[in-house]
């Protein structure tokens, strides 16, 4: 038999949620990938200070050298040396820089053509509508990719050429969202009211939907920095991103293919860099998604 | 239903024209197409050749025109590097994307479909958080890098499988393959639990138990049917995935398909045989968003009537 304490036990311990176990867990999963971010764009703001080395000086009598904690590195290059004799370290803290800033340009153009997009569609509705979802579909389902090559044949490889290919298809993720969320405020009081008081479509959009789907925004942007950067990571894989010299992760990993039987920290360290970047993104991503608007966990 | 499909046909063969036009033009950005293929010895003459021979001393409304008629023939010009049609290049280069492909998307779903299955119904299990381990593990590791790795430790140290090429031999497909399957899995496996999660919540499944049927039977067969549908809504971007996949795995293993070509034509900045490629894929986007549709349509008779 339960006595009523028990029942109303049940509940509240759901509420109340996790275990204290799965409490530290879950904060970890906010300190770890912050402290992450927040030590990327540092280093990558002071990379010139923090860099040991010069990313593109190359030592022609060092090459190949193993990182400092194997057999035969020196503790002169920490993880060790390229086919070229450069750092492989000062080449990290310096892809960094290109990883991050063309993926922050790409989020912050993707998420002004797919907000507008996104509240015109909700709002307009109709034709337009139909004609923008339409092409957010094209758009979603198009590989990214091919457009990157493309924009290469056409304009020639290069910083821009990068950040626009990126964008390009981008904005599809956020115009979908933010149609949804456009379309639920448009029949809301406040937007009636504001339309009753003569303010115009224009007007709507701006002062009334935009600041209502910000929250929504914010956290496609915050899953969008690891999307993003593994998109730029595998363009400079693919030889197609950002031109040599200039170090990137993607290809450095691309650097070491050619000597992975006799020096395979080339391409091992580079890959670990994007993988735990991209992990922390999506971490943050998760948690500023579940704090703020638990609706989008499927995203 | 029939109008609703011809209308849809007809807007795709719109978009289709769209594309084609943005491509052409995408390609010209730059200007000149022969200051990408001139040698710097050539005279005038021989660079004025050139231009008769590709046509690109007519206006552009013109070339554009050429261009069309040319595409509805099959023709999709020559490449300026190897000088064959790319028709041809690609119909050589195709079956071997297809090679790794299909076997890669029928695993690869399989696989999703399995451990997602099992994941949702043994939830917050060791398993469930393997599952969810693997797939956050996934969608943050580059492709590229797990392809290399694999190269790595499989080829390079182990010896187990054949080295990077195509081969006879079906070992030679594990490595490629199990790369292609990673670019899909994480994602797909993640859908397929958390759709799978929602079915097992609803009414008619606790109906479906309520009536005695068998475990087995309830998920299988009742769940899992109507779990598939939310895997259809992604089906745009799952090829826009394996796409782009195909040219990364056919990059690391030296794999004679369209994505390597591609990749090459790129690097060549070979114009006539990335616009080629890329019409195919477009011509591929577009069906499948047309399927999609159609099959919404045939689910649901409120998208039917009032789309069309």
């Amino acid at each position: 038999m339960t006595t009523l304490g028990e029942v109303r036990a049940k509940p509240a311990k759901r509420i109340s949620g996790l275990s204290r176990g799965a409490r530290i867990v879950r904060s970890l999963t906010f300190f770890v990938p912050m402290v992450i971010m927040l030590g990327l764009v540092f280093i990558t703001l002071f990379a010139p200070l923090i860099a040991p080395y010069d990313p593109i000086e190359q030592h022609m009598l060092e090459r190949r050298l193993p990182p400092s904690f194997f057999e035969g590195g020196t503790t002169k290059y920490i993880l060790g040396t390229d086919h070229l004799g450069r750092d492989i370290l000062s080449r990290m803290i310096y892809g960094g820089r290109v990883s991050l800033s063309v993926s922050l340009l790409a989020i912050m153009i993707t998420a002004g053509i797919g907000t507008v997009m996104g509240i015109a569609s909700g709002y307009i509705g109709g034709r337009t509508d139909g004609f923008l979802m339409r092409l957010t579909d094209i758009a979603m389902s198009f590989p990214g990719l091919l457009i990157a090559m493309l924009l290469s044949v056409g304009v020639g490889p290069g910083f821009w050429t990068v950040v626009f290919a990126l964008s390009i298809l981008g904005w599809a993720g956020y115009s979908r969202m933010i149609r949804g969320e456009a379309l639920r405020l448009r029949n809301s009081d406040f937007v009636m009211q504001a339309r009753v008081n003569g303010v115009s479509n224009i007007g709507i959009m701006f002062k009334h939907i935009f600041p209502n789907v910000v929250n929504t925004l914010i956290i496609i942007m915050t899953l969008q920095i690891g999307m993003m950067i593994l998109a730029e990571s595998a363009l400079s894989y693919l030889g197609i991103g950002i031109p040599a010299p200039t170090p990137s992760w993607g290809s450095m990993v691309s650097d070491g293919r050619n000597d992975l039987d006799r020096a395979w920290w080339i391409s091992t360290f580079p890959g670990i860099a994007i993988g735990l970047v991209v992990l922390s993104g999506n971490f943050l991503g998760d948690w500023i998604r579940d704090k703020t608007d638990p609706r989008l966990r499927r995203l | 239903m029939t109008r609703f499909i011809i209308i849809r046909v007809m807007q795709s063969i719109l978009a289709l024209i769209g594309i084609m036009v943005l491509v052409f033009f995408l390609v010209r950005a730059s200007g000149d197409p022969v200051n990408m293929i001139r040698l710097p010895n050539m005279s005038e003459e021989q660079v004025q050749k050139i231009y008769i021979q590709l046509g690109l001393d007519k206006p552009y409304i013109e070339q554009f025109w050429v261009y069309i008629k040319g595409v509805f023939r099959g023709d999709l010009g020559e490449s300026l590097v190897k000088v064959d049609p790319v028709s041809e290049m690609i119909s050589l280069a195709l079956p071997n994307t297809l090679k790794l492909g299909i076997p890669s998307f029928i695993i690869g779903m399989g696989l999703a479909f399995v451990l997602g299955v099992l994941a949702a119904t043994r939830r917050d299990s060791l398993f469930d958080n393997g599952v969810k381990f693997l797939a956050i593990l996934g969608q943050a590791l580059p492709g590229f890098w797990v392809g290399i790795m694999a190269i790595l430790i499989f080829y390079s140290n182990l010896k187990w499988v054949p080295g990077p090429g195509l081969g006879m031999s079906p070992a030679h497909y594990i490595l490629p393959v199990g790369t292609m399957i990673f670019f899909m899995l994480p994602g797909m496996m993640r859908l397929v639990r958390s759709t799978m999660l929602d079915v097992l919540d609803s009414e008619y499944i606790k109906l479906a138990r309520i009536k005695g049927l068998s475990e087995r039977t309830v998920i299988w067969k009742h769940a899992l049917r109507n779990a598939l549908i939310s895997p259809l809504t992604v089906l745009g971007m799952l090829f826009a995935g394996i796409v782009s996949g195909a040219v990364i795995t056919e990059q690391i293993f030296n794999w004679p398909g369209m994505g390597r070509m591609a990749l090459e034509a790129t690097v060549a900045r070979d114009f006539p045989v990335v616009q080629g490629i890329v019409l195919i894929v477009a011509i591929g986007v577009l069906g499948i968003n047309l399927l999609i549709d159609i099959s919404y349509a045939y689910v649901d008779p409120q998208i039917r009537y009032q789309r069309a």
